[in-house]
């Protein structure tokens, strides 16, 4: 019992990471319908900086900050810069789009190697890092892990419920034509959004690689895990998103201590989004679209 | 510019094109027979693997471009064709002519009942399932159970062909002609359904299900058909590059595989049949070309490292380029041709 205790709450824990990954693609998912596949090595490249500018004798948390300007610029700028202008071009389909997001994870992929190196590095924990409060289920870093994690979802939720920028936001993925009549810089959110998610998914890089240690392939895995739970909890909404995360984060964990063993966990979890998308193709807690012809 | 004659306006576009088409055809065929007499045999290797790329290219293209089901997991039935190729002839001694056919109907299989059970999804959805596919799958090679037949993580090694026209061709030559064969026969059998009430119907159900649903094309069996034929295609080209590489192992066949299959697809043009030659072309040769341009200047040790950020920048400003591929790009120039020919404004000026 204690065993599986641990299990269940250690993947509660991953599931944390995942959790913001798949709020990261939902938001630029449901503000263009595509499907960031870049976003997980972003979030990689963000992380190595945060690691650079601690290394550098930055206190942790200055570090954080500055690496989540960083990556909210650096979102700013590829749709700014790229995306915009792709999504101006004639010809242009969604396949292209994808090709485009492959190229940035290349870009990304590589860029790491090349600056960084691709050896295994270990990255600083802002949390005590032995066991909480004596605790056998889980680390300080865990803890942190999963309460940072709803310290930003909490923040992201104030600020699309509360501040106009966030209804400006949601106006603009909702209907474009409308908010531009009612003179929503349509344009621009879609860059914020960017941002944002870029942000998001630098958290999540910055938590992930304490406990897997850092590398160029280090979000590949988280990537997937992170796809899998935006599609649980319905790809279209943003609340469906993190339970999604922790859903699969749990269900991973435990399916790889007591199922499957832990190289065919990838595999599993795929049968799983598989198995639901042919049962409840909206997720779980996502719209059924219904399409007039 | 020729004047125009009216008989070739009534005879239409299409008689013109076609002639034209032949020419294109006929140097193609000479380039491709002549290249392995003057390559040297790295490069004629390239050349091979370009050839069974285009084959999986081409499955790419015929579910993804022509019928509108975007696989993210081809690569998962190039591995099975693999597969099925090396333990043929390890374990039930076939020789390896027999083996592309038989990859072929097995994959076939194998993707007609995962097409089947995916008819319900769609776009994105469809994707990621099949995205799932292809990371499933070398976890699934690796599994004990099997280990008999796959080798585990270790792969299996096989022995190349030889060629039985010894002091003609050598085994690098004929392994070359035997994978053109094969895409010749592939291509033109494409390129004969596309053009069929078959290829029609698969146009349809990528424009608009729904009518094409009202017009008697059955659309689950139809989509599930497609994937069998494009598993199939893509089968083929694994049992091929098994024979190529003499050896497979679940470490080739990870995702990137059918990634590349995706960027050759759409690199050349992704509802083209021809652009998949291309396609593949790009796949082989652009990043091999990177890592040359890296290692140009050896002096200069940065270089090395730009290898793969520089493959991609390439890819996205190819994108930007065409962004409908190279068969996209051909399209307007002609639409642009044609326009001129006519002395109309072309009908898709880009500053409209």
């Amino acid at each position: 019992m204690q065993a599986f205790l641990h299990q269940l709450l250690s993947g509660i824990a991953d599931g944390a990471i995942y959790a913001s990954v798949a709020l990261a693609l939902v938001m630029i998912f449901k503000a263009t319908h595509q499907v960031n596949f870049a976003q997980g090595e972003m979030a990689m490249f963000s992380t190595y900086i945060a690691l650079a500018l601690t290394q550098a004798g930055v206190p942790y948390w200055v570090a954080f900050v500055l690496t989540l300007v960083f990556s909210f610029v650096l979102g700013l700028a590829i749709q700014r810069l790229l995306l915009r202008r792709l999504s101006r071009l004639p010809h242009a389909s969604e396949l292209t789009a994808v090709v485009v997001f492959i190229g940035l994870f290349i870009i990304f992929n590589g860029a790491a190697g090349s600056l960084f190196g691709y050896t295994l590095k270990e990255f600083p924990t802002p949390f005590d890092p032995g066991a909480w409060y004596g605790s056998t289920y889980l680390s300080s870093h865990e803890v942190g892990m999963i309460l940072m994690t709803l310290i930003v979802l909490g923040i992201v939720f104030v600020f699309f419920r509360f501040t106009r920028l966030g209804l400006a936001m949601r106006a603009a993925a909702e209907n474009p034509a409308s908010s531009r009549l009612v003179g929503i810089r349509v344009g621009w959110m879609l860059a914020l959004g960017w941002g944002l998610a870029a942000g998001l998914g630098a958290v999540a890089g910055m938590m992930a690689a304490h406990k897997v240690f850092l590398d160029p392939n280090m979000m590949s895995g988280v990537l997937l895990y992170g796809l899998a739970a935006a599609l649980l909890g319905g790809i279209d909404n943003p609340w469906g998103a993190p339970i999604g995360g922790f859903i699969v984060g749990a269900l991973v964990n435990l399916a790889g201590a007591y199922v499957v063993g832990s190289h065919l966990q990838q595999a599993l979890a795929l049968l799983v989004i598989v198995v639901v998308l042919v049962f409840k193709p909206s997720g779980l807690f996502g719209r059924t679209v219904v399409v007039r012809v | 510019m020729t004047p125009v004659r009216p008989t070739a306006e009534i005879a239409g576009p299409t008689g013109r094109r076609i002639s034209g088409r032949m020419w294109w055809l006929v140097a193609l065929l000479v380039a491709v027979v002549a290249a392995p007499f003057v390559l040297s045999s790295y490069h004629i290797f390239q050349a091979t693997q370009i050839v069974v790329y285009a084959i999986a290219v081409l499955g790419f293209n015929l579910l993804t471009g022509f019928s509108g089901q975007i696989s993210l997991g081809n690569g998962a039935f190039y591995a099975i064709g693999a597969y099925v190729a090396a333990v043929l002839m390890t374990h039930a001694n076939l020789p390896y002519w027999a083996t592309p056919p038989i990859a072929g109907a097995v994959c076939f299989g194998v993707g007609f009942l995962f097409g089947r059970s995916a008819t319900r999804l769609e776009g994105l959805y469809l994707a990621l399932a099949t995205f799932g596919l292809a990371i499933a799958l070398p976890q699934i090679l690796k599994l004990d159970a099997i280990e008999h037949w796959t080798g585990g993580s270790q792969g299996v090694v096989l022995s190349k062909p030889a060629s039985p026209l010894g002091g003609l061709l050598d085994d690098d030559r004929w392994l070359y002609f035997f994978c053109l064969a094969v895409a010749a026969v592939l291509f033109t059998v494409a390129w004969n359904v596309m053009r069929g009430r078959t290829g029609r119907a698969m146009i349809a159900l990528r424009d608009h299900a729904i009518a094409a649903g009202t017009m008697g094309i059955h659309v689950p069996s139809y989509k599930a058909r497609v994937f069998g034929v494009s598993a199939m295609y893509t089968g083929v080209a694994g049992a091929l590059s098994a024979l190529v590489a003499g050896f497979v192992a679940p470490d080739s066949f990870t995702f990137l595989v059918s990634i590349a299959f995706l960027i050759g697809g759409v690199v050349g043009g992704v509802a083209s049949i021809f652009g998949a030659l291309f396609g593949a072309a790009f796949i082989e040769l652009v990043p091999d070309l990177t890592k040359q341009v890296s290692e140009l200047w050896p002096s200069w040790h940065w270089l090395a490292d730009v290898q793969w950020p520089a493959y991609g920048v390439l890819l996205i400003i190819t994108m930007m380029v065409m962004p409908g591929g190279l068969a996209g790009l051909v399209y307007s120039v002609q639409l642009r041709l044609a326009a001129r020919a006519r002395g109309a404004q072309p009908p898709h000026s880009p500053r409209s």
